[in-house]
């Protein structure tokens, strides 16, 4: 439990510009992973949500930061403590679905909102969809959705797939054969954590399969995509961005080169805010911004177009507010689904070098305008 | 009444007054956290009897821990969708109610630990210790893999279990019914201790040779120990869940085996009020040390070392003097 | 499952095995010699990996980054044994556990302190990467064959090591009668600063081979320990061969029971069901073996009888 880090930004500069806000003071509570396993995602949205937040230097904004450390309980007591003694309006910065789950329902049930930077489970896309909650990121699906639909365009015809055993492996594999039209030369869970994929590689070498889907998050990328890369099988493999993003990129080294991987943001995309959005992320931090980064700075960009038009004590106009998506998002064109969640562009990245660093660049849209099929599911 | 006596009082007298100072001062969030010394406490005080009384090192506590939050989070998840259990050969219903989610998990709990008891206590010493840890493991990962509950997710409820009489949903209300039967276990504790059966148990710790001679055996006086130990532990888990509303695999991970073991530690070894003590400091600890930097373990990490090698008594040993209770 | 896909997942299985005993032997040794139960030693695993991985990316060169590693953990723990081990040898197994869970707090986050929250890079050397053919058509790679080698080496060495020399004389003396070499005149707290600095250094080394193909992160010895945990209570605690046996079964059971699994059940159920519970019960296996063993030999496979 950090108590350290309560940020509070007066205005900065642009002091001038909070004074369109609609009065009332809006307090957020940041409940991130700063310590621990699993750190790099959340300090990168913290600082791409703190970035958006000193560019707007609007002084009605208070922002409390505390660190999970990965841990469901700690972020439950968290979030109570932000509910019962910091009287937050709004909570955002969980990064993992399984933290997500265990925060957000009685987080939106007392009546706070609910900004999701990056977790999507899609219990919370359908039946427990909130008319408090808002993803701003995807939902968990859609970057396997779009991995299969390349999959598809790529003419992949007998692909293996595999997944950690956990419900996000299991909606992965899920995700991908949702929109993938081809046959499955293997199916494998691997137990979540694995660090050793001699066994699947030699399953994925004996199958005959064409190409390789996964979906490894961390350390389990990492392992297995420099495995892969010394066990001599030599087939396209797609995955999502997770493995093959900023942070993790420079680890994989060499063996992640010339891999297609799923996105709905690269540093490339081509439009003014994500311009100066990079740019200003590398000068204030002195790194590239990686995925998360960008959704800490949509997420916070989003809930500042919402304090502009509405004030936070009106539930209903503020709600109203962050549904009209009225903010130049780095990914360029955004709206909102029925269940609030991201219609968006998502695009195939591939692993190139840039001088020493390791990076993606935009090679094609996998899919245009994708929204997830949760939506009839919700009812609000 | 002795020295230890007294400072036992004022600390389950100082647990109990900062809720209600909290109350007063609108401060929900430190009954909260009272709270969760008083659970991480039961969970000692479920461990100590195992170490403490039977010397038994058991680095697998996690696994009651979690199975009493299961029993919350399986009942609770079904009661909370209206879909029954189990339909045949008996329609098995879920729960909302705290004791029969308690009852539950307490038995449940003390299968487990009956048979996780009786596997490792073929063995002692460090076999004993890394067989715990090992089995503990095991359920973690089934935990994580297992489909049906929500793997690695956990289950979340969204309102807490109620408890006839009570607003559980007042948090000094339901800091109130866990303080109750943490007292609950620090009197069943001290009475076990000095039973026969308690007796039985610590000179089977102390040499086992003679136990035996007088026609004991020390195999069941472990187990027995080490399933009531099991069994308060899971009570302690199921409170945990409903405190957070939520149970995961996490609760069956070997640091939270770890932890319960740390309040021994801290507190005092083999002190009936040790894990009190023990958790009042690894919470304030948390707290505090948190809020100075992110790489707090590594002041929890020393000064942990520091206790064991030179403060063996822990805070009610620095309080109270070097006498321990049970030797 | 085809024969190649067969003889392919024994490779596996042995080389994963090799790797748990080098981590096995260490702690197998300590708690031998000293009767310490060392939970941090997946700590010193952690060390090789990082130090492999610094020293590597200085150099460039996988040799050096090798001895780093070695050197690295033993160096740390030699240091840890004389600042805090040797306190330890007269108290309790409680004490010990307690001491050496410090120690992963403080290993952990010192790590993470110096070198950040992001896994760090480490690769294996261009001239061992890539697959070889085996007879019989199989591609296997290289790296994976060349490490299990060093592990039998090591293995080899070792039984030379305790059979054979001065030392491994005074390690077997020291495992039965420790007062009595003291009395003897051998320098017992010197033997054990080595002991415990040679575990370390195995530890380190695991870490820094199996660190080349899998990731170097923090927290990335505890897994592994708790497995080698699991071999050494098969194998019987203080037993090098049993260190050695145990770690090839927990090995085999691991990899082969990992595919046989699922491929079972997918008799009964559709596919996605039987991977996700045949993984699910997979990882449940090695326990199961480990309390088989124990109820046909408490004291494990090649442990004296207590």
């Amino acid at each position: 439990m950090n108590f350290k880090t309560i940020i509070t930004v007066a205005g900065i500069a642009l002091a001038s510009t909070a004074a369109i806000a609609q009065g009332d003071k809006v307090k957020v509570g940041m409940i991130t992973t700063l310590s621990g396993g699993g750190a790099g995602l959340g300090i990168d949205v913290r600082d791409g949500f703190m970035l958006a937040v000193k560019q707007a230097g609007d002084a009605n904004l208070e922002v409390i930061v505390e660190d999970d450390q990965r841990k469901p309980e700690i972020a439950v007591q968290l979030a109570d403590r932000m509910i019962q003694s910091d009287d937050v309006d709004v909570l955002t910065g969980i990064i993992w679905s399984n933290l997500a789950m265990a925060v957000v329902p009685s987080a939106t049930a007392q009546g706070k909102f609910y900004l999701s930077p990056n977790a999507g489970p899609s219990a919370l896309a359908g039946k427990g969809c909130n008319p408090n909650y808002f993803n701003v990121a995807w939902q968990n699906d859609n970057l396997h959705e779009a991995a299969g639909g390349y999959a598809n365009t790529a003419g992949f015809e007998n692909i293996f797939i595999l997944a950690p055993n956990y419900p996000a492996g299991q909606d992965a594999l899920t995700g991908f054969k949702r929109m993938y039209k081809g046959d499955l030369a293997g199916e494998v869970f691997t137990q979540l954590g694995q660090k050793d994929y001699a066994s699947e590689l030699a399953q994925i070498r004996a199958s005959g399969a064409d190409s390789i889907f996964f979906f490894l998050p961390g350390g389990m990328g990492i392992s297995f995509l420099k495995q892969y890369a010394d066990s001599g099988i030599d087939l396209p493999v797609v995955g999502p961005a997770f493995s093959f993003d900023q942070g993790i990129l420079q680890a994989v080294g060499d063996a992640a080169m010339g891999v297609k991987n799923t996105s709905q943001w690269n540093k490339d995309i081509d439009n003014p805010a994500n311009a100066a959005f990079v740019a200003s992320f590398q000068a204030e931090y002195g790194r590239l911004p990686s995925l998360y980064a960008s959704q800490g700075f949509d997420t916070a960009n989003l809930l500042l177009s919402a304090m502009k038009k509405a004030d936070i004590n009106d539930a209903d106009a503020f709600r109203a507010a962050l549904e009209a998506a009225d903010f130049d998002s780095v990914r360029g064109k955004f709206s909102f689904s029925a269940n609030h969640h991201p219609i968006q562009d998502i695009y195939v990245r591939e692993v190139i070098k840039e001088g020493d660093v390791y990076t993606n660049k935009i090679i094609g849209v996998a899919l245009s305008d994708q929204s997830n099929v949760y939506v009839d599911e919700c009812k609000m | 009444m002795n020295r230890e006596n007294l400072i036992n009082t004022i600390l389950l007298l100082a647990l109990a007054t900062v809720p209600l100072w909290a109350m007063a001062n609108d401060a929900p969030y430190t009954i909260t956290l009272a709270t969760k010394v008083a659970i991480f406490a039961l969970a000692g005080v479920g461990l100590n009897i195992a170490l403490g009384l039977g010397g038994l090192v058991s680095l697998g506590h996690a696994a009651f821990f979690g199975i009493g939050g299961y029993a919350m989070g399986i009942l609770a998840s079904h009661a909370q969708n209206f879909e029954p259990i189990m339909q045949w050969p008996l329609l098995i219903e879920g729960s909302k109610s705290m004791p029969v989610i308690w009852i539950t998990g307490v038995i449940a709990s003390g299968l487990a630990a009956l048979i996780i008891g009786a596997l490792s206590l073929r063995t002692s010493g460090v076999y004993f210790i890394m067989i715990t840890l090992a089995f503990g493991q095991m359920l973690f990962f089934f935990a994580i893999s297992w489909p049906a509950y929500g793997g690695e997710d956990g289950l979340s409820i969204y309102i807490r279990n109620g408890f006839p009489g009570l607003n559980t949903l007042l948090p000094i209300h339901f800091f109130g019914i866990c303080y109750t039967l943490l007292a609950l276990a620090l009197l069943f504790s001290a009475k076990l201790a000095k039973s026969p059966f308690g007796l039985a148990l610590n000179a089977a710790r102390q040499t086992p040779a003679r136990v035996e001679a007088v026609g004991l055996s020390p195999y069941r006086l472990r187990l027995t120990a080490f399933v009531i130990s099991g069994m308060i532990t899971g009570l302690a888990g199921a409170l945990f869940a409903d405190l957070n509303r939520f149970v995961s695999p996490s609760m069956f991970s070997w640091q939270t085996s770890g932890e319960i073991m740390v309040f021994l530690i801290l507190g005092g070894v083999g002190r009936l009020y040790g894990p009190v003590a023990g958790a009042a400091a690894f919470i304030m600890l948390e707290h505090f040390l948190g809020g100075l930097s992110d790489y707090w373990h590594i002041y929890l990490g020393v000064l942990l070392l520091l206790v064991v090698l030179f403060a063996r008594g822990g805070i009610i040993g620095f309080l109270a003097g070097r006498q321990v209770a049970h030797d | 499952m085809t024969v190649i896909l067969f003889i392919e997942q024994v490779l596996n299985g042995l080389q994963f095995g090799i790797m748990l005993f080098l981590m096995a032997a260490g702690l197998t040794l300590v708690f031998g010699v000293m009767g310490l139960i060392n939970l941090a030693h997946g700590a010193l695993y952690m060390v090789g990996a990082f130090a492999a991985a610094a020293v590597a990316g200085m150099t460039g060169s996988f040799l050096l980054a090798l001895i780093a590693a070695l050197a690295a953990a033993a160096a740390a723990g030699a240091l840890v044994e004389l600042l805090v081990i040797r306190r330890l040898y007269i108290r309790d197994h409680l004490d010990q556990v307690l001491a050496t869970f410090a120690l992963i707090l403080i290993f952990s986050e010192g790590t993470r302190w110096m070198f950040g929250s992001f896994p760090l890079y480490l690769d294996i050397p261009d001239y061992l990467s890539g697959p070889v053919t085996l007879p019989g058509g199989i591609k296997y790679p290289l790296y994976r064959l060349v490490i299990t080698l060093i592990g039998l080496c090591i293995a080899g060495g070792l039984f030379l090591l305790i059979s054979r020399t001065r030392l491994g004389i005074r390690i077997r003396a020291g495992e039965s009668d420790r007062e009595m070499i003291a009395a003897l005149g051998v320098n017992i707290s010197k033997l054990y600063t080595i002991v415990f600095a040679l575990g370390a250094a195995l530890a380190g080394l695991a870490g820094a081979l199996v660190g080349a193909i899998q990731s170097v992160q923090v927290g990335m010895g505890e897994p592994v320990m708790i497995l080698a945990f699991v071999v050494i209570v098969i194998g019987g605690i203080g037993s090098i061969k049993g260190a050695l046996i145990g770690a090839l079964m927990v090995g085999l059971t691991n990899t082969l029971g990992g595919i046989a699994m699922p491929a079972f059940l997918r008799l009964f159920m559709d596919n996605s069901a039987a991977s996700a519970t045949g993984s699910a019960l997979a990882s449940m296996l090695i326990y199961v073996l480990m309390a088989v063993v124990l109820i046909w030999r408490p004291q494990g496979l090649f442990g004296a009888a207590t």
